[in-house]
């Protein structure tokens, strides 16, 4: 530790920090542009110059690492000359447009020129002007207010993974640009619109719709996938205007996916159900809430007593609350049914019953980060995970080695020492190889279960294994380190696979071997929540896919639109459309929902409170930002409605809180969460290495992650990126096209079971031999079956029919 | 438009300068040798180079457009650069440009109708002691120089 | 002190194909480097004799060599680099330009000698973009000298292994600052780093790496063969050596002569054949546009060494000497002047950025009659606010013809703010300047 002494204070610091962090820590407000403590130093904007004893020019507090007993001075005559020239040089080509821009009232460049600028400009010649850029839906561009921090290049190549702006040109002709006209496409792009310190890059879904000080701030939750995203949701007369993340150093850090900063957008979408409404007759009525709660719990009782209480069942979204999951839960219980589910893109639930608790990612989220090996297993990352993606590149930044299992070959920006790719089913088999490698290092040759070893006997364990499995126990080329942090993450594709229970216990084994942190990346805001209430069946009731396979008489839907929220689009579709009494929980009118009988209007994240269970199995509790839109309720609330007006019992709850208490038995929610959050199985499950398959290709159906759930594909400027434009496409090796005598943009008919789809072909060398990479969750594939199976494509002969859907 | 295979072995021996890992390195030289063979960078074969050297575009743009004697717009097939700096501005450079000007019928960052020359002004070439002095496509030094002598070596050019 | 050349850098010029290898080993070269390989000679011996010799970097900033080598860590588990710094690009210089045209292989040599010292596994030459014909000398330099076995592995049969490459500029004055020219040599816009961390510990590729100027790398060979205490009393006190001047500007012999340091300004300006035109000498600017103009009665009685020319209120610089005689006009130089520091900023420090565009424009404006006798303080001020508060010194660069030329020629311009015309060009005198 160093002791240095800034404006008279002294302070106590570590080896090697700055005067800006030290100064920060002593709360001494050091003026600063291009500093960002969460990025590489670049010194250039010199505005943090200070005055250091012994000095005879002012130094750059964010770059001067401290010395012992150093004296610095912040408002010094010398250093406030300092700060206030370079203050004056920002300015000079600085447009005076502050009344205009969006900026305005959070503005670094405005404050700091009130404390530092000086009143009039000695500058009279013409100011700079710089062209605009299009870099896409999301940031709006003003480069003409641009002050060349390049905190938002070092953004995108350091934290986003990818340099997707550069500076080009030199001296005054500087400027900030993307190659030629392409977008940035990062997932975490809106974070420049944060780290601009002027009005040069701002959101543009937000622009000119009012001014910072107009807005009300509210604490909120995101709700799109299991990282548990603090932010910011900013209102202005009621409606949701933006969304930014708040500081939170152990989750978010400082910063938001686009997907978690961008759906507030579809929010207030035209598809928004105001008011409940009933079907007769094949036709769409709209009907105030008693008759509609009438209606259904009617409905929902006879189809019960006429038909058994097992012909009910109950489907939520893992984006839903706990307290929604909780009651609708409970719903299905009291009425007598063991029928519910949330993990509506699972397929293979052969670990029921086995488990030993509420399955995690098996560690907090920051120490992704001290990890010195991870394998991550069926996941494109940046994809499901953007922020967790972006620790984990931090993490190998620092020299952690990231290996990876997946049936895709996309780049997560990340530079993977070892990778597996392979087709999905072969995933299986390339795990026992690596659970064989790891076991035949002599220091864990232990204690594999007879059964395993066995069946590992006849594995023969390739290169690309071997190393990973090297990797993972620290036993590299150089076996540089003995003992390392390891961890084993299994991703969404892992868990929509059709033989998720193998990978999950050859994977739990592997990390038991090798000492790793065994864990799975939970695809919705409360995945892990709704596992903690228990939305699944207990005593042998059905679960999601069975529910569909088998269809029911009636079902509730809480948040789902079936055909695209579950594995099995085609399959969901065709369980609804049978049904007699589909009671739908919904915020949208949605195509998926016309098969319902009753659409009850629930509120989105904003206008309920509520309660979200990380991946990290952090519980947080938020409250409603907004008032309810129309005749819209909590879904909590309708679901206590609900249970009232069906009579049943334990429904009576005037708060959320009350809902929670109950969840949490009146105990601290950690504690409750602690005890029973447990990867481990009871029983080891049945591995089976070789599965044969009768199709020769076999679908990789990844979820967009601006299609994941029905509000961000209600957000207009989300689909209008890059990513959602190029999304709909069967993806296929171009050997394989060759192969099969397809060409590049031709449309071809894919099939699975019933379902078919006509889609274009696209050349994917990311994609392995053996497989066609086809989206689940969009319209254009509603009509296929599992996200992970087997399909069949032919060749479309003469005349191609529309292109779209075709059941 | 692609590279050739020649400046794509030039490349490679750059490349050879270079562990292995540092591909980047080579952009320099990979910009100077494609625009030695088409005259000058379009995007494309600034993409081109950028896709060869594993690297993204935007880093080899903002080369490109960082060092002063890469083009990125098209010139003439003999780009005159003239230094008009200190050194060469003592000895007169004004009145090799002014001659230049005239002969060609150009001034500076225009090219002749017949695409034969572009004009250039260039910084210190570090080659003061024999000011007044210009290069022509950035290889050929000329020093010394006096109208005369301007006209012969512009008579010497390949038509 | 006689006003004659020492040749060490340029030892082979006047020789028959100076360039060539055979030139070299005829004239000794290489024995330096055979010697302290074979004879395996402590790196500490060599950097004592470095030391020894005075020798201070010929880039610009005279820091001592022999110090900044004792900077390189001595075990490091990696490749360390050595670069040379040939981009000069600073008006007025052009003296490594005929180290590597003409004495290739005795910088071939020192870098060798520097490489085998410090450790160094790989070396680059960064050669200035527009003497590309140069360049191509100095790649053939290299090639006859690999063949030779000069360069390349297991040297005179020893462990010692040593690649050297030439890489080049294309046009960017900042990459003659050493971690500009870093970051050009990893194929990155020519940004300088800030510092620290310096080259020794975070160089090239992140790579501990020692950068020095052409002529002081050319200078080791020499200093090896004949002692450090022989090369320091070639010159002065502070200033040991000999120093190549390049001259530039109105004189009537231009070009590089290597000197003994501390030469008298007088005894050099004879040797470059005096003020052309017989006509009567106004200001000099000695070390190149980043040091400050001398009038001529500040120059006249100086001596050209570290302190002499600080003592006359300049300072050496790389030795460029810039000679302006009585009709130059001290306003439009300075506007040239600030016109190349406003074009070669790099852009990425504020004040550097802003500030020399600033300058230039108030400049030309005065230039074009349009000036306010106000502008020289806003100048002055400009000036002094970039100064020292940028990360490399190009900041400093372009303040100081600003600052010294209005210092010493205020006059001048505020006559040409008053009248909107030169003062020279209107034949007005205000300076007489003794000089025979
Ligand atoms: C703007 C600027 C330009 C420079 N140009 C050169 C140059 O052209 N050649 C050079 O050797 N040093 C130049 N330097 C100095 C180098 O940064 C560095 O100090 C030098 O190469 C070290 O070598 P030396 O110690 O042998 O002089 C320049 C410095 C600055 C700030
Ligand atoms: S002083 Fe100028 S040239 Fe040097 S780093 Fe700063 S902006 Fe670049
Ligand atoms: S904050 Fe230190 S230089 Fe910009």
């Amino acid at each position: 530790m160093l002791n240095v002494e800034i404006d008279g204070k002294v302070v106590e610091v570590e080896h090697g920090s700055t005067i800006i962090d030290a100064a920060d820590q002593l709360g001494i407000a050091i003026p600063r542009f291009c500093y960002h403590k969460k990025l590489s130093v670049a010194a250039n904007c010199r505005m943090c110059l200070v005055q250091v004893e012994k000095f005879n020019k002012p130094l750059p507090a964010c770059a001067t690492p401290v010395a012992d007993g150093m004296k610095i001075f912040t408002r010094s005559k010398a250093a406030v000359e300092a700060q206030q020239s370079v203050m004056e040089f920002l300015l000079i080509n600085h447009p005076l447009d502050c009344p205009i821009c969006d900026q305005g009232g959070e503005c670094d460049l405005q404050d700091i020129a009130m404390a530092y600028g000086a009143p009039a400009s000695r500058y009279t010649e013409e100011k700079r002007v710089v062209l605009n850029k299009n870099i896409g839906p999301l940031v709006s561009t003003d480069m003409t207010r641009c002050i060349q921090c390049t905190r938002c290049v070092r953004f995108l190549k350091e934290v986003g993974g990818m340099m997707e702006l550069g500076l080009i040109n030199r001296g005054e002709h500087a400027e900030i640009t993307a190659y030629v006209d392409k977008s940035v496409d990062s997932e975490l792009s809106g974070n420049i619109i944060d780290l601009c310190p002027v009005g040069a890059l701002t959101s543009k879904p937000f622009r000119y719709t009012a001014r910072s000080w107009e807005l009300v701030r509210r604490p909120s939750i995101a709700p799109h996938d299991g990282l548990g995203s603090q932010i910011e949701v900013h209102i202005k007369d009621g409606k949701v205007l933006r969304v930014l993340p708040r500081e939170k150093e152990t989750i978010n850090e400082c910063w938001l996916s686009d997907r978690d900063r961008f759906s507030y957008e579809g929010l207030n979408s035209p598809d928004r159900l105001k008011v409940p409404m009933i079907k007769h007759h094949g036709e769409w009525h709209e009907t105030d809430w008693k008759t509609a709660l009438e209606f259904a719990a009617g409905h929902l009782k006879e189809i019960v007593s006429t038909h058994g209480s097992d012909e009910l069942g109950v489907l939520v979204s893992p984006n839903s609350t706990m307290e929604e999951a909780h009651l609708a839960t409970k719903l299905a219980h009291e009425l007598g049914s063991d029928n519910v589910d949330y993990r509506l893109r699972h397929t293979d639930f052969r670990h029921d019953g086995k488990r030993l608790g509420v399955i995690w990612m098996g560690c907090n989220i920051p120490d992704v980060q001290e990890m010195d090996r991870i394998l991550v297993i069926g996941s494109n990352l940046r994809n499901e995970h953007p922020l967790l993606a972006q620790r984990i590149r931090r993490a190998v930044a620092n020299g952690a080695e990231l290996s990876v299992v997946n049936p895709l070959d996309d780049d997560p920006l990340i530079p993977i020492k070892h990778k597996a790719i392979c087709s999905p089913n072969d995933m299986v088999n390339v795990l026992s190889q690596i659970l064989k490698a790891v076991s035949g290092m002599e220091r864990l040759s232990l204690c594999l279960p007879k059964s395993l070893s066995d069946l590992l006997e006849g594995v023969r364990v390739w290169d690309n294994s071997q190393a990973i499995a090297l990797s993972l126990t620290g036993h590299g080329e150089t076996m540089d380190l003995i003992s390392p942090r390891s961890a084993v993450f299994l991703g969404n594709i892992s868990q929509h696979h059709p033989r998720y229970t193998e990978i999950f216990s050859l994977a739990e084994a592997i990390s038991s071997l090798c000492g790793a942190t065994f864990g799975v990346l939970s695809a919705g805001a409360n995945s892990v929540g709704a596992n903690l209430v228990g939305a699944m069946p207990k005593a042998g009731g059905l679960n999601a896919r069975t529910m569909l396979e088998s269809p029911r008489k009636a079902y509730v839907l809480v948040n789902v639109e079936p055909e695209l929220d579950c594995h099995n689009a085609a399959l969901a579709k065709a369980a609804i459309k049978q049904a007699e009494c589909v009671v739908a929980l919904t915020a949208y009118k949605s195509e998926a929902l016309e098969d319902a009988t009753v659409l009850l209007p629930i509120t989105p994240f904003t206008e309920t409170s509520g309660t979200f269970m990380s991946m990290e199995g952090r519980v947080q509790s938020f409250t409603a930002v907004t008032k309810p839109l129309g005749e819209a309720r909590p879904g909590w609330k309708v679901l206590r409605v609900l249970g009232n007006v069906a009579g049943l019992h334990g429904f009576e709850f005037d708060s959320s809180e009350e809902v929670k208490n109950e969840i949490f038995g009146g105990e601290k929610p950690s504690t409750v969460v602690w005890r029973t959050l447990n990867n481990n199985l009871r029983e080891l499950i049945d591995v089976e290495i070789k599965v044969k398959l009768d199709s020769d290709l076999q679908r990789v159906g990844e979820i967009p992650q601006f299609q994941s759930d029905a509000i961000v594909r209600r957000s207009p400027p989300l689909q209008k990126t890059r990513q959602v434009i190029k999304a709909v496409l069967a993806g296929l090796h171009p050997e394989q096209l060759a192969k099969l005598g397809i060409n590049e943009g031709e449309k071809i008919l894919v099939k699975q079971g019933e379902g078919t789809a006509i889609l274009e072909a696209r050349a994917d060398s990311r994609v392995p031999h053996g497989c066609v990479r086809i989206p689940g969750a969009t319209a254009a594939t509603a009509s296929l079956g599992d996200l992970l199976g087997e399909i069949y494509i032919e060749r479309i002969p003469v005349a191609a029919p529309q292109e779209g859907v075709s059941a | 438009m692609s590279l050739s295979a020649e400046s794509l072995a030039k490349i490679d021996r750059e490349l050879t300068k270079y562990p292995p890992e540092h591909r980047q390195a080579a952009v320099m030289s990979a910009l100077r040798i494609v625009q030695a063979e088409q005259g000058w960078l379009s995007k494309d074969s600034i993409t081109e180079v950028a896709d060869y050297l594993r690297i993204p575009a935007i880093a080899a743009l903002e080369v490109a457009t960082f060092y002063n004697m890469y083009e990125l717009e098209p010139v003439g097939k003999y780009k005159i650069t003239v230094c008009t700096n200190i050194s060469c501005m003592l000895r007169d450079s004004e009145e090799i440009v002014n001659h230049l000007e005239k002969k060609l019928g150009i001034g500076f960052n225009e090219t002749t109708a017949d695409g034969r020359f572009t004009l250039k002004e260039g910084e210190c070439m570090g080659c003061c002691g024999g000011a007044p002095l210009f290069h022509i496509n950035n290889t050929d030094m000329h020093e010394y120089l006096t109208p005369d002598k301007v006209d012969k070596i512009l008579e010497g050019l390949d038509k | 002190m006689t006003g004659t050349q020492t040749l060490v850098c340029l030892r082979t010029v006047g020789q028959e194909d100076p360039a060539s290898l055979a030139t070299y080993v005829k004239l000794g070269g290489y024995a330096q480097l055979r010697r302290l390989v074979t004879e395996q000679v402590k790196a500490t011996e060599i950097i004592s004799q470095v030391k020894l010799s005075g020798l201070r970097g010929r880039g610009g900033a005279g820091f001592p060599t022999g110090l900044k080598w004792s900077f390189m860590p001595r075990y490091f588990d990696g490749t360390k680099y050595l670069v040379c710094n040939t981009d000069e690009g600073e008006p007025g210089t052009f003296k490594d330009r005929d180290i590597i045209r003409y004495n290739p292989h005795q910088l071939i040599e020192g870098m060798a000698i520097a490489a085998y010292t410090l450790g160094a596994r790989v070396g680059y030459n960064y050669i200035h973009g527009e003497i590309w014909q140069d360049y191509e000398i100095f790649e053939a330099a290299l090639d006859e000298a690999r063949q030779a076995g000069y360069l390349g592995e297991n040297l005179f049969g020893t462990s010692f292994n040593f690649d050297l490459y030439a890489v080049h500029g294309y046009g960017a004055y900042i990459c003659g600052e050493e971690t500009a020219l870093i970051e050009s040599i990893e194929g990155k816009k020519g940004q300088p780093r800030f510092k620290p961390p310096f080259p020794a510990s975070y160089g090239v590729f992140g790579k501990p790496t020692n950068v020095n100027n052409t002529e002081s790398y050319t200078s080791i060979p020499w200093i090896m063969e004949h002692g450090g205490q022989a090369f320091q009393e070639l010159g002065v006190a502070n200033s040991g050596g000999t120093k190549i001047f390049s001259i530039s500007g109105h004189v009537e012999k231009p070009g590089n002569y290597e000197v003994n340091m501390g030469i008298s300004f007088v005894e050099l300006l004879t040797l470059a054949g005096g003020v052309w035109k017989g006509r009567q000498l106004k200001a000099v600017i000695p070390g190149g546009p980043s040091t400050a103009v001398l009038p001529a009665s500040a120059i006249i009685g100086a001596t050209m060494d570290y302190d002499g020319l600080s003592k006359a209120g300049s300072s050496l610089g790389a030795g460029s000497m810039i000679v302006m005689d009585e009709t130059t006009c001290m306003v439009k130089t300075l506007k040239r002047l600030s016109y190349f520091f406003f074009e070669e900023s790099c852009g990425q420090c504020t004040p550097c950025r802003e500030g020399t565009g600033w300058i230039y424009r108030v400049i030309k404006r005065i230039v074009d009659g349009q000036g306010k006798l106000e502008d020289l303080d806003l100048l002055t001020d400009v000036s002094s606010n970039i100064s020292g508060r940028t990360i490399c010194a190009l900041g400093d660069a372009a303040a100081t013809p600003v600052l010294s030329f209005i210092k010493q020629f205020r006059p001048e311009f505020e006559y040409y703010i008053q009248h909107g015309r030169s003062m020279v060009e209107d034949g007005v005198v205000v300076q007489e300047v003794a000089y025979a």
